[in-house]
């Protein structure tokens, strides 16, 4: 056996701990003993925090918030809520148990924030990438299309056989925004470009993202984009080689050089401090924010040696002019899949169309699930 | 819609390999059933065995190994449920959700410094001319040997029960454990023993998912796998050849759906994500008309005394 020291053992006994605990939250066992002059954060996370992706940056959102107010701040987090019911019922737990803030991470927690802020009118809420506000309701997401632009831009360059696959997780305007931005992208720079879009209808399930990522792959695909939260689709993408792959939500750095060339990485931390800093001094108000690349919130990971240096030179360009705000990633002429015009020539889209993003862009020949 | 991208032989041939890890899961539950227990600790146990197997090929560069010693973590898991249950003579149901939430976390805290790392990987069996057959040698001689494994254990365990005494006395202990007990035959220790056997199997199952499908470590991986081995043992009516079945149909509509997306058929991608659940249901409810049902003392709490 590995690992499993004596030295080891005090910390892995705390780990366990801390587990266990999360696990008796989770049953409703918890009673609710919190220190009264802590501000108490709750975070619900739709994976396991050690997803490597997704979950994995918003915990350590959770963790920056902790080093940034240590003693002030108590922070709890249950983890693989499934959306719906279910993270209702862990929501009105750690409102209960005295939360004074709490962030629900996905998109399928929308209602059920709203209906649990409903009923504790003093507890402050975060919803990430949903559009439903309330007095005590924020909204928070990243401009995570204009890192699509930069993977499209990419993937239209390097691909051989001009088909790029992608692992879509539900048919939300989010994923629908991705995948239109990474599209238009590659189509700019490479006009025979085509994308196969597989639905995985999960944002969890290592096995099927590696499956789905064979699935491309064997159909032809050079290039696998995926908007699930593991790495698996990276593990079956180096299995097959010959293929490239972007890291989701975090850098998956691990598999880089290749297949992962290039990724877009979540930041929360500054957004989770300054939240829990505005509940604690009172300033706390209901706001509606959607940062991108130039604020920070959205990060383009090193882009490795595999991509040639002209691409390269390009990419880091493109994400140039996103950040400082003089390209907007969907700028017109665009039209429609169904033909209908969307934008005129150099007219941008406004963060209402993309918000409720529910259509495909012209070109993409799928239809979206409804 | 391009369907000459789908490759029928390359389909058949990944179908039996996403098939395997619910295939073993499910034999072995179908084993401890059998035996009058109601497991649901599937899934922990195939989380753990998942963590064991990945832990011990990386440190020992032997994947052979690791699935070995994913068996033996499973049965060890499974050893708590069978304290709980036979001995604690705890309710079956609560004990095994107990250790499926019990298998999630510490099979989380082992994994913890193995998460990025890629696993030695198994060599497919060589069969020699045999995998140049056309299509036949790509679908069945193209495999790691865990397939085979898998395949193997199916036939034994069908074996055993339908034709050997000792399947006879576990067939006995799971319809009616008092009077096995009254013929002399120790129902706690059989149980147990169904019961590791099952552990074994989910370990296999979930190491399977960690060191050939995905291949890599990742908290929670199975992500439900274990709870649809256990909807195919009760659609399969207990019988190992409708496990069998069941879980290749499951299986291999998964990577049909996931094929037919890819060529962008005209289907809607609702119909087709919910297709391997339906199917594998419907196909196994029409099978189970022949009026076969479930093990007399299936769940019941076993007590000498009463």
């Amino acid at each position: 056996m590995p690992h499993v020291g004596a030295n080891t053992y005090g910390e892995v006994h705390m780990k366990f701990t801390k587990l266990m605990t999360g696990a008796a939250l989770a049953l409703g066992l918890a009673t609710a003993a919190v220190a009264e002059d802590k501000t108490k954060v709750g975070f619900v996370f739709v994976g396991p925090v050690g997803d490597g992706g997704w979950t994995y940056e918003h915990n350590k959102g959770r963790l920056a918030v902790e080093e940034a107010f240590g003693d002030k701040v108590e922070t709890v987090f249950v983890e693989s809520v499934a959306e719906g019911p279910d993270s209702e019922r862990v929501m009105t737990e750690m409102a209960l148990n005295g939360a004074d803030l709490i962030f629900t991470t996905s998109f399928g927690y929308m209602d059920p924030t709203i209906n649990v802020a409903a009923k504790f009118p003093n507890v402050k809420f975060e919803h990430a990438t949903g559009y439903k506000q309330a007095d005590n309701v924020s909204v928070y997401s990243a401009r995570f299309y204009e890192g699509r632009a930069i993977q499209g831009h990419i993937a239209g360059k390097m691909t051989k056989s001009n088909i790029i696959g992608y692992i879509a997780s539900f048919p939300i305007p989010e994923v629908i925004r991705g995948i239109n931005s990474a599209y238009i992208h590659a189509k700019k720079v490479n006009p025979d470009v085509e994308f196969k879009i597989i639905w995985a209808y999960t944002w969890f399930d290592p096995a099927k993202e590696a499956d789905a990522a064979k699935v491309l792959i064997e159909q032809g695909a050079d290039v696998v984009l995926q908007h699930t939260d593991s790495t698996a689709p990276q593990a079956a993408a180096q299995e097959a080689g010959n293929v490239i792959t972007f890291g989701q939500a975090s850098d998956m750095g691990q598999y880089g050089p290749l297949p992962r060339v290039s990724s877009i990485i979540d930041d929360w931390a500054p957004y989770y401090i300054a939240r829990t800093q505005a509940v604690m001094d009172g300033t706390w108000t209901s706001t509606s924010t959607w940062d991108g690349i130039g604020a920070g919130m959205v990060g383009i990971g090193e882009i490795s040696n595999a991509v040639p240096a002209d691409v390269k030179a390009e990419a880091l360009a493109l994400k140039a002019s996103l950040a400082d705000g003089s390209y907007h990633a969907f700028t017109g002429p665009l039209n429609k899949a169904d033909g209908s015009a969307w934008l005129a020539e150099g007219e941008t889209a406004n963060d209402g169309d993309l918000a409720g993003m529910g259509f495909y862009l012209e070109g993409i020949t799928a239809e979206i699930p409804k | 819609m391009d369907l000459s991208a789908i490759n029928p032989i390359i389909l058949i041939a990944a179908l039996i390999s996403a098939a395997t890890p619910i295939l073993l899961a499910a034999t072995g539950e179908l084993v401890a059933e059998r035996a009058g227990v109601l497991n649901l600790g599937v899934e922990g146990m195939m989380i753990t065995g998942a963590v064991c197997g990945f832990i011990i090929s990386v440190n020992t560069g032997s994947p052979a190994l690791g699935f070995v010693m994913a068996a033996v973590g499973g049965a060890m898991l499974s050893l708590l449920f069978a304290f709980l249950t036979q001995i604690a003579l705890a309710n079956q149901v609560a004990s095994g959700l107990a250790l499926t939430l019990f298998g999630l976390g510490i099979s989380s805290l082992m994994g913890q410094n193995y998460v990025g790392i890629k696993p030695p990987r198994l060599g497919d069996v060589n069969f020699g001319p045999l995998s140049d057959i056309p299509v036949l040698g790509t679908i069945l001689f193209s495999h790691d040997p865990i397939v085979y494994v898998g395949l193997l254990i199916v036939a034994a365990v069908w074996a055993t029960l339908k034709f050997t005494r000792a399947g006879l006395v576990l067939r006995a202990v799971g319809e009616n454990h008092d009077a096995a007990h009254a013929l002399g035959y120790k129902v706690k220790r059989i149980r147990t023993l169904a019961i590791m056997f099952g552990g074994a199997c989910a370990g296999m199952g979930g190491a399977y998912i960690s060191l050939i499908r995905v291949p890599q470590w990742t908290e929670g991986m199975t992500a439900g796998v274990g709870w649809i081995a256990l909807a195919i043992v009760v659609f399969a009516s207990w019988k190992p050849w409708r496990v069998l079945l069941g879980a290749y149909l499951f299986g291999g509509i998964t990577q049909l759906q996931l094929n037919l997306q890819g060529a962008g058929v005209a289907i809607p991608v609702e119909y087709l994500a919910m297709s391997p659940y339906i199917v594998t249901v419907v196909v196994l409810v029409i099978l189970s008309a022949d009026k076969s049902r479930a093990p007399g003392s299936l769940g019941r709490i076993f007590h000498a005394s009463q």
